[in-house]
């Protein structure tokens, strides 16, 4: 087991350090910041003076260096563009995009099982299959472009909701939130629900497929012959065994949700690490592009890690298999 | 190439049928309604794509003729130089109806360029590991497998981050973006195909590992990676649009759907709808229509369910 576990940590350091070293060789070819930084009139001295303070003046491989050893010290550089250490900038834009993130998979629960169970019990009905048909487009038409079709109809056809931003928001557990006041909820509920929409599909044909397996089983037969109420039957016994899945599924897919935020907050303008990153690159602020991938993928590696050993925890199978191999 | 499609389904499937193979998947295939007008839906746009240039009314990317005092005109207004704008003209005063042609003609053509080189590059990495098996095998998966677990959208972001907008460099990023789908779909149809009693016997017949490679096993994969590559090029076309969106993408000298829509995004607040929406619906069209047709091959192409 601790081989195992072992293993698993080594490979994912060298994924870490692999992407290390394909974001900054990347970046650091993009383009010329200095171009972008420095005030055009400024004279030679003050374009010298400047990459020496930027350590842009430096060989490539000792920048890649300093960045290496500082990264392990957690210090991913600072931003060209707002002057502060790169990683406090993002950490401080990612409470807006968790927020958002977590609403969006609230509601892709909330909504989604019900639905789901709905269409998995009246599969041939109309509601049923128009369900499904909703989930299709969920998956296919892309998120940027429902987002727009939102912001057309609600903010700009019926003015009912705001357009973008993230409006007001309240003090929750010394962070900054939106979703306990309506000012702060009308601003959240569309990018939510767009951010929603993939996930809220996939559950939906989650739900559906476990709803259709579990009612032949013997137990909800039993269930239902013991005189228990169809209500009871279905509320209980169906839901609870078809939640193991859904929950699992959604918890591997919360980095995606992060992920696509991206999206959803360049349509919404929503002040999250993804709108910060759209900026980031358009300005060639490489500290901070390379902060976020860096933390972006450092994220997915934990989930993945903890998702292979609590698998290997459950299915022993998994890690004899890998020690053999 | 729909020709190869239906003799393929037919030998891997053994039907015998008084129809030639072709028109017997035809005939299959438009049992649905809904798949018909998937395919003429795919057949239109590709046409579109194509002629582009002798479609359009006027060329958009032309300076000498467009005309900045046409911009933002509602649609069916009339231009400068006499052309109707059927569905307006956007920021800068090009013709909506054309800049949509052409920018179809580019999507379409990053999309179908990165899936046939994913597709090329999927299929050959596949079937090394599914023929060769062992360590290769094992090697190749685990690269797969790492790559699938994270989000499409995240590889391609760091990738453009790092290489910067271009044709070329989105094109680079959807091929690295969906060759793994391709390698393990092949992959996996191959292990089956390779314990099958005709390549045991092509093995005995002593052929080389190029010959029962690809001119025994592949065609008898073919089935599922049509289906599949039929899916990537629709997803290809909304993550390029979705990344020209965000800015990330091509360069606004090319302007996909992506880019059109995303040009008419800041004038949407103002009630100038048409800059955005237009492109919007023709890019919906195109990746539905795209879908429906995988959707109806999958269900022709597979031999389990009974016809």
């Amino acid at each position: 087991m601790s081989v195992f576990i072992i293993r698993r940590l080594l490979q994912s350091v060298v994924v870490i350090w692999v992407m290390s070293l394909l974001v900054f060789g990347g970046v650091y070819l993009i383009g010329d910041p200095i171009d972008m930084l420095i005030n055009p009139e400024a004279d030679q001295e003050d374009i010298d003076a400047a990459i020496r303070a930027l350590g842009l003046d430096k060989p490539i491989t000792e920048q890649y260096w300093f960045f290496l050893i500082n990264a392990v010290k957690g210090d991913l550089g600072s931003s060209f563009i707002f002057n502060e250490p790169a990683l406090q900038l993002i950490l401080a834009r990612m409470p807006a995009t968790m927020e958002l993130a977590f609403a969006a998979l609230f509601l892709s629960i909330v909504l989604g099982i019900p639905l789901g169970m709905w269409a998995g019990l009246h599969p041939n009905s109309l509601s049923g299959r128009s369900i499904m048909t909703g989930s299709i487009l969920g998956f296919s038409l892309p998120s940027f472009w429902v987002g727009i079709m939102f912001i057309m109809f609600f903010a700009v056809v019926l003015g009912v909701l705001p357009s973008g931003g993230r409006g007001e928001t309240t003090e929750f557990l010394g962070l900054q939130v939106s979703f306990l006041s309506w000012k702060g909820l009308s601003y959240i509920l569309l990018p939510a629900i767009n951010l929603a929409l993939f996930k809220l599909s996939l559950v939906i044909r989650l739900s559906r497929a476990g709803t259709q397996e579990v009612i032949h089983q013997d137990y909800i037969k039993f269930a239902r012959a013991k005189g228990i109420s169809e209500k009871r039957v279905i509320l209980v016994h169906v839901l609870k065994n078809i939640m193991i899945p859904v929950v699992t599924i959604l918890g591997l897919e919360f980095g995606s949700v992060i992920a696509f935020a991206v999206v959803t907050e360049t349509v919404f303008a929503w002040p999250g690490m993804g709108k910060l990153i759209i900026e980031s690159i358009d300005q060639l602020d490489r500290p901070v592009i390379v902060a976020y991938l860096m933390i972006i993928v450092f994220m997915f590696i934990v989930i993945n890690l903890v998702v292979d050993i609590l698998y290997s925890v459950l299915d022993p199978r998994v890690r004899l298999q890998d020690v053999k191999a | 190439m729909t020709a190869s499609t239906g003799e393929a389904v037919i030998e891997t499937t053994g039907m015998s049928s008084e129809l030639s193979p072709f028109r017997r998947f035809i005939s299959d295939y438009c049992e649905s309604k809904v798949a018909i007008a998937g395919a003429i839906g795919v057949l239109v746009v590709a046409f579109i794509a194509i002629f582009a240039p002798w479609l359009s009314p006027t060329n958009p990317y032309d300076l000498a003729t467009v005309d900045i005092m046409d911009s933002r005109l509602a649609p069916g207004m009339q231009m400068m130089s006499g052309v109707t704008a059927h569905v307006g003209t956007d920021g800068m005063g090009r013709d909506m109806l054309s800049a949509m042609f052409y920018g179809l003609r580019i999507s379409l053509g990053v999309g179908a360029m990165s899936g046939f080189v994913a597709l090329l590059v999927g299929v050959c990495v596949g079937l090394t590991a599914a023929y060769f098996g062992g360590r290769v095998d094992m090697l190749i998966m685990r690269i797969v497998d790492l790559q699938l677990s994270f989000p499409a959208i995240l590889i391609a972001l760091v990738l453009l981050a790092t290489l910067g907008k271009g044709v070329d460099k989105i094109i680079i990023a959807l091929i690295v973006v969906q060759w793994a789908y391709f390698a393990r779909t092949v992959r996996g149809t191959a292990l089956v195909e390779r314990r099958k009693e005709y390549i045991e016997a092509a093995a005995c017949l002593a052929l080389s590992h190029r010959r029962i490679v690809f001119r025994h096993l592949l065609p008898n994969c073919l089935p599922p990676l049509i289906v599949v590559g039929t899916v990537q090029i629709a997803s290809a076309i909304s993550l390029e649009a979705t990344l020209s969106f965000l800015g990330i993408g091509l360069p606004v000298t090319e302007p996909s759907l992506g880019l059109l829509i995303s040009n008419g995004f800041e004038y949407m607040l103002s009630g100038k709808y048409w800059i955005s929406i237009y492109p919007g619906i023709a890019l919906l069209f195109t990746i539905v229509s795209i879908n429906l047709v995988g959707d109806r091959l999958r269900d022709v192409l597979n031999p389990r369910l009974e016809r």
